[in-house]
């Protein structure tokens, strides 16, 4: 009787790498609802291609590399990929722009680093920065809420078909950001993109992506170390510079916490396992450098939201983070840490 | 009883306990198998001897098996029989090699031999004690199986403060913990009072996870007035590994690579206390152990008490195996066990459980993905390493780095494993960088070794030459120094004394004629033997100029010597050399003589024959010599004498023994080769000739 000889451990827990990229896209709905609500079926267009190219470009460069196709889609990464940079995305972006940010992030940023795993930088938010940098009118051209009826929609995003001026409007960190005369009071005042404590539709979005990020915590999905740090790094910076209410204001700290990317960022960006550091101490200072930096941007840089960038910074960093913030060992009196791996 | 506070295991998993399916009856005891492979090496340590041989009759817990090595643990028969083979058998090993053992066929008595019990053991001292336990064989039932009397002996200067029984019993699956401190929790605190007597240690924690709660009742109820802690502490997954649960129990951690007695602990498993009670208060050696038989492919999964060397399939087969349905069989649980490659290897003193198990229940892993670095893996290692590190380091091969990332600190519980999304087989990463690890590092050694020896030799060779060099260097001046000297002497000599300067010129003289005259003597020697070859008349008149020749050299010689050797007879420098000479001869006699004496070879007579002669020619030349230099008379004569020729007919007489001898050694060779009767004939005539003449000779 022969009998199979396999090493320990036979057990095996139940957790897969496919149901973790579920649960995250899983997470993403009540984001996607509420931007839905504000923003029409844009961010569901988004979507749908941000997933289909995302597909198309995994597909054909795994077929490149001669891999196994089929097996590496059903991972689901690409899909998170995807998702995350659809949502993102100014809801109804041209075709042709999804197709480049998603064709960067899928085949640039990840399989050409070796794929599922090897990724040093955060695939989504290269594409992002990719497109940002390359076509910044329409990355900044977010329509106003409840603007944009379907077919005027689908127009735009295939054919390229222009929006009346009124529908389109600058998101509130930009708003922020050129005004130089207005008090807080009278600049929320004078449009209608403002909200209680941000924007009108980003404070929602926000929350709604703050919920699935719980959800995500609460599954134990990732640790809290890194998307509090990033949260409490932010939260702490727009405190300190928090200038009043004067025409010169940076924004206060909740106007921080509830605008642009910053929840998706901090339980959807900063949390993605492979481009972060990957000590549970590292990762808090994955997250605190994230937080930090945004609000560096935020404040004093070029653009008026600075995820993206941060996050590709302190992807850069992740490796050394690494070294310096190894563990200490059962039994070992101190921790090893630094480049040296000699004794 | 106080509550005795507990910190936490860092890390850890839960997996399905499973420990239902086998803990919901006593104890069973297994049928005694027809044959027991007893295998010689069933702990950590030196393997032992046999001690008894194939047809040898062994009763029941008579020891067949030692070591003179320290770390080990002899090994007693189970059950009485005879010994029908010993040699190579199946062992529960993952390597799955063989590994010797003493196979005995029962004779289904079960015979005891007479066993020395010591039941008032706490009058005994720690030094019987411990003698006890190690002539019983007890080595560790519940891990590695390290030889208990080695552990319960620490060094004096680390005593041991404390006192842990680890009854956890984390893996799922098994419960031969559980069962045995259910039903012989008496016993249990008996042996742990042995082990107390033994180590004197200030505290004894017994420590048993929290779903044992039968266990745990049955122990406190077992106390009585004894002063031990009965701990439950939390259910998780690695908690009774040592140093784990040294860290639960008393906050301190084990420094790396040390043994938990530097901090005064020490842990036994609750099975090896059982087997300290049962070696000294009844005498029993360890012959038999509680193994858990369990997983969904047994119809009655249970506990049984088996002998040690009862074949896996016996107790399977005992328990309803459906052979059918089991997809891998394991020994120990499902996180640490390994699979066994044979259902015929034997129970041995460490398998506390097999695990027959179906498909289902413990499923081949899905195809692995690469690490997406999600640290889950990090979060349940139990010595907090970074095991996606360690696997991305152990997939480049990056040594340095593993080591740095503290590789050696894994113990292999399969937490990060278990809990990898993308079933990634870490453990076997860290396994064969392990053994990668070691396998380098003894080359290293042995290269290391390897230049340290011939870097050595290089040297001694350098000094070598250095000593001969200046040895050269040395001479070459007490030459040249010599020289000089022997150049100013002359000089010297010259200028003083032309007298003596004439006498050293005929010295020189009488020196340049010796030579002339030995040189032509080996000149005519020469043409003689070759004369003698190729008789030619050209030849024989060179011959006979040569000799003459040798006489002009001769006369020429003694015209010129009478001066200095008329009174001087044969030098002592001469006497000194036949001496030697003589001396000579004789050893190669000896030799001869001895080779003979072992080789009776008719060429090696020959030889002998010849060599005796030429030593009591030697002799006679020297004693000639030495009494003309004592008589000193007539120097020709004595000269004569000292030369001492053959006198011809001696010479005849010489060749004729040499010629029986011959024709002996050709007669013998024919025999010896069975040539025809004419040749034997013939040669037979030729030796009784021989033999003849040599006989008219004398």
């Amino acid at each position: 009787m022969t009998l199979p000889r396999i090493t320990s451990p036979h057990a095996k827990g139940a957790n897969r790498t496919q149901r973790v990229m579920l649960l995250v896209i899983a997470a993403t709905v009540p984001g996607i609802l509420t931007l839905s609500y504000f923003f029409g079926i844009g961010p569901l267009l988004n979507i749908v291609l941000a997933c289909a190219f995302a597909l198309l470009f995994e597909a054909a460069i795994l077929a490149l590399r001669k891999r196994p196709v089929g097996f590496f889609l059903k991972d689901g990464s690409v899909l998170v990929t995807g998702l995350l940079l659809a949502l993102a995305l100014p809801p109804y972006s041209p075709w042709w722009l999804i197709a480049v940010a998603t064709g960067f992030a899928v085949v640039f940023g990840k399989q050409l680093f070796g794929g599922l795993g090897q990724n040093p930088f955060n695939p989504a938010m290269l594409g992002y920065v990719v497109v940002l940098v390359s076509f910044p009118v329409d990355m900044t051209a977010w329509p106003a809420a409840h603007s944009v009826d379907a077919i005027a929609g689908l127009q735009h995003v295939f054919f390229g078909q222009a929006f009346p001026d009124a529908w389109s409007q600058a998101t509130v960190l930009d708003a922020l950001k050129i005004n130089s005369s207005l008090t807080i009071e009278e600049l929320w005042n004078s449009s209608s993109a403002f909200g209680v404590f941000a924007g009108y539709s980003s404070e929602w979005v926000n929350l709604a992506f703050l919920l699935g990020g719980l959800f995500l915590l609460h599954k134990k999905l990732f640790s809290w170390h890194a998307p509090l740090g990033m949260l409490a790094a932010l939260f702490i910076m727009s405190l300190l510079f928090w200038n009043g209410n004067g025409s010169d204001s940076q924004g206060s700290p909740l106007f921080h916490l509830l605008s642009g990317a910053t929840m998706l960022g901090a339980f959807f960006i900063v949390t993605d396992p492979v481009s972060s550091a990957t000590s549970v101490q590292g990762r808090l200072i994955f997250g605190i450098g994230v937080g930090v930096l945004i609000y560096i941007i935020r404040a004093w840089g070029g653009y008026p939201d600075g995820v993206a960038f941060a996050v590709l910074l302190m992807n850069l960093c992740a490796p050394t983070i690494d070294y310096f913030t190894r563990p200490r060992t059962y039994g070992h009196k101190a921790a090893k840490r630094g480049f040296k791996a000699g004794e | 009883m106080s509550t005795w506070p507990i910190h936490p295991l860092r890390g850890g998993v839960h997996p399905p306990e499973c420990k239902a399916l086998s803990n919901q009856q006593p104890i069973q005891s297994a049928p005694l198998p027809k044959q027991l492979i007893v295998p010689l090496l069933q702990h950590l340590g030196s393997t032992t001897e046999a001690r008894v041989s194939v047809g040898d009759y062994v009763l029941k817990g008579q020891l067949i098996a030692d070591s003179a090595n320290l770390i080990s643990a002899p090994v007693h028969a189970p059950s009485s029989g005879i010994v029908s083979f010993i040699g190579p058998q199946p062992y529960p090993h993952a390597s799955g090699q063989l590994m010797d053992a003493i196979v005995i066929d029962t004779d289904g008595l079960d015979q005891w031999c007479s066993l020395e019990a010591l039941p008032h053991f706490y009058q005994a001292s720690a030094e019987e004690l411990l003698d006890k336990i190690r002539q019983a064989g007890i080595s560790g039932l519940g891990g590695a199986g390290f030889p208990t009397v080695i552990k319960l002996s620490p060094a004096p200067n680390q005593p041991i403060n404390t006192l842990i029984i680890n009854g956890t019993e984390c893996e799922p699956y098994i419960t031969a913990d559980d069962v045995l401190m259910r039903e012989k929790a008496p016993q249990l605190l008996l042996g742990i009072d042995i082990l107390v007597q033994i180590l004197q240690p200030e505290n004894v924690l017994i420590a048993i996870e929290d779903n044992k709660p039968e266990a745990i009742a049955a122990v406190r109820g077992a106390l009585q007035s004894r002063r031990y802690h009965v701990i439950a502490i939390p259910t998780i997954y690695p908690s009774g590994g040592e140093r784990q649960l040294i860290e639960i129990l008393t906050g301190q951690q084990v420094p790396s690579a040390k043994l938990p007695a530097q901090l005064g602990i020490l842990c036994q498993n609750v099975g090896t206390a059982v087997a300290v009670h049962d070696a000294v208060i009844e005498g029993k050696p360890l012959i038999s152990r509680i193994t858990t038989l369990t997983g969904q492919a047994l119809q009655k999964p249970m506990n049984v008490e088996c002998l040690i060397g009862t074949p896996a399939i016996e107790l399977l087969e005992f328990t309803g195996l459906q052979k059918a349905q089991m997809s891998r069989l394991i020994v120990g649980g499902p996180m640490m066990g390994f699979t066994l490659p044979s259902v015929d290897a034997p129970i041995i003193k460490t398998s506390n459980c097999l695990l027959a198990a179906t498909a289902e229940e413990l499923p081949a892993p899905p195809a692995a993905l690469p690490c997406i670095r999600c640290g889950d893996c990090a979060e349940v290692c139990p010595a907090n390493l970074l095991p996606q590190q360690l696997h991305f380091y152990a997939l480049g091969d990056d040594h340095p780095q593993l080591q740095a990332h503290n590789l050696f600190d894994c113990i292999e519980c399969g937490a990060c494993a278990y809990v990898c999304p993308s079933s990634i087989p870490l453990v076997q990463y860290y396994r064969a960088a392990k053994a990668d690890i070691r396998e380098q590092a003894q080359k290293l050694a042995k290269a290391e070794h390897a230049k340290e020896r011939f870097e050595f030799r290089q040297e001694r060779l350098r000094l070598e030459d250095e000593r001969k060099e200046a040895e050269r260097q040395a001479r070459a001046e007490r030459l040249a120094k010599s020289k000089a000297e022997q150049a100013k002497k002359a000089a010297q000599a010259q200028a003083a004394d032309p007298a003596e300067a004439s006498q050293a010129q005929a010295e020189d003289e009488l020196k340049r004629l010796k030579i002339a005259a030995s040189m032509a003597q080996v000149a005519l020697r020469k043409a003689e033997k070759q004369l003698d070859i190729h008789n030619t008349e050209e030849l024989q008149s060179q011959v006979e100029q040569l000799r003459m020749a040798v006489e002009q050299a001769k006369q020429n010689l003694d015209a010129a010597k009478p001066a200095k050797t008329v009174n001087d007879g044969p030098t002592d420098d001469e006497i000194k050399r036949l001496k030697i000479a003589a001396s000579m001869a004789q050893v190669a006699l000896r030799k001869a003589e001895k080779q003979f004496e072992t080789h009776d070879t008719d060429e090696l007579k020959v030889q002998v024959e010849q060599l005796r002669e030429a030593s009591a020619q030697a002799k006679q030349t020297l004693d000639s010599a030495t009494a003309a230099s004592s008589t000193v008379s007539a120097p020709a004569t004595t000269e004569k004498a000292a030369k001492a020729e053959f006198s011809p007919a001696e010479q005849a007489q010489k060749k004729a023994k040499i010629e029986v001898a011959m024709k002996r050694a050709a007669l013998r060779k024919a025999e010896r080769n069975e040539a025809d009767a004419a040749t034997l004939t013939t040669l037979q005539a030729e030796l009784t000739q021989a033999e003849q003449d040599l006989a008219a000779l004398n």
